[in-house]
């Protein structure tokens, strides 16, 4: 069963030079992932930093919002623009 | 420009969308990692199933497909770098440098990628992991290596606004050296490395278009990469003020050890100033 379904698949030379052709993808494949493994890192630093936010924000309610002033007005300010001017 | 004055980090700051994303760095990043994805499936099927075997060197000419995109990209990227450097120089808005960093820290990444494609196909051709007799692998190993000093140069420099200004003075440099390097390589007479863009338009029409979509990937990859980077940079930058913000006015938190990115203070800190 396997044999047929194989012999119908584009022959790839995977002699010699195959090792060398799927050694270069492969490396461009793990620097990729290297890439996203350190992605991975740094989100979960920005999480703990959030959780430490939170527990500082909770400690320290004189810095909380008053009135009509929401949280999401609040952070809107503090995001300092890096991209475009309003 | 509208900026508040409740708080001296959120003077510099503009207002966003209410419950925003990432910011404007987020923004169009999930279409663009699915055309990503997309155009890499699409070169690699092309590349295995579609282009025909090279006449001399077969198989191996594979590498070809990954390997030249990725040299090109690393140095258009090096070039937009020093392009984005000028712009900061010239405006002194940090959000250039910002560019012009995560422009240089991208192409650092594909060159290095290009590097060892580059002696992978080398061994596998000529018999020689490198072969330094010839000009090509050489002067793009001293793009490599001069553009690996960049991150060091930032480092070393503690004053944020000196380090912004030393690096860009380097991008805009190295950036000049990149096309010249170039020029200069394919003046050279004696050279065995395959000409590419030269001959680009004499491949065969299914090589020139698995080439081209190889090309077009690997450009997408680079432009998405550098997103995630920026939207991750910024996000963090935004953790901070709001951590300097909670802690209240006149409170200097301690930064969490150096960096050579552009810290969220030198941009906030430029951007009130610009």
């Amino acid at each position: 069963m396997r044999a047929p379904l194989l012999g119908e698949l584009p022959a790839l030379p995977l002699h010699e030079a195959g090792k060398y052709v799927a050694g270069a993808y492969i490396v461009v494949f793990v620097l990729v992932l290297i890439y996203v493994a350190i992605m991975a890192l740094r989100l979960s630093r920005i999480e703990r930093d959030l959780g430490e936010l939170l527990e500082l924000s909770a400690r320290a309610p004189e810095h909380q919002t008053s009135g009509d002033e929401d949280l999401s007005a609040r952070e809107s300010t503090l995001a300092y623009p890096i991209e475009g001017h309003t | 420009m509208q900026s508040s004055s409740r708080h001296p980090a959120g003077s510099s700051l503009t207002k966003h969308r209410r419950g925003g994303d990432f910011g404007s760095y987020g923004r169009g990043l999930p279409a663009l990692s699915m055309a990503t994805v997309v155009a890499i499936a699409l070169a690699l099927a092309l590349v295995f199933f579609y282009a025909p075997l090279e006449a001399e060197e077969g198989f191996l000419q594979k590498i070809f497909y990954i390997h030249v995109p990725l040299a090109i990209v690393a140095l258009c990227g090096f070039v937009i770098g020093g392009l984005l450097a000028i712009q900061h120089l010239r405006t002194r808005d940090p959000k250039w440098d910002f560019r012009s960093y995560v422009a240089i820290h991208m192409s650092l990444i594909f060159a290095l990628g290009a590097l060892i494609t580059g002696s992978i196909w080398a061994r596998g051709s000529w018999g020689h992991w490198w072969v330094w007799s010839e000009p090509t692998l050489v002067s793009f190993l001293i793009v490599f290596l001069l553009y690996a000093t960049y991150q060091p140069l930032r480092f070393s420099i503690e004053d944020p606004e000196r380090q912004s200004r030393y690096a860009s003075v380097f991008a805009i440099t190295a950036g000049a050296f990149v096309p010249l390097n170039f020029i200069a390589v394919r003046l050279s007479s004696a050279y065995l490395h395959p000409r590419v863009l030269g001959s680009a338009s004499n491949l065969p029409g299914p090589m020139r278009l698995t080439f081209l979509v190889s090309l077009g990937a690997i450009s997408l990859l680079f432009v998405t990469l550098c997103k995630y980077e920026l939207a991750a940079k910024h996000t963090r930058a935004q953790v901070r003020a709001l951590r300097r913000r909670l802690a209240g006015e006149g409170v200097e938190l301690p930064r969490r050890g150096r960096s050579a990115a552009p810290s969220a203070t030198t941009i906030a800190a430029g951007r009130s100033g610009a």
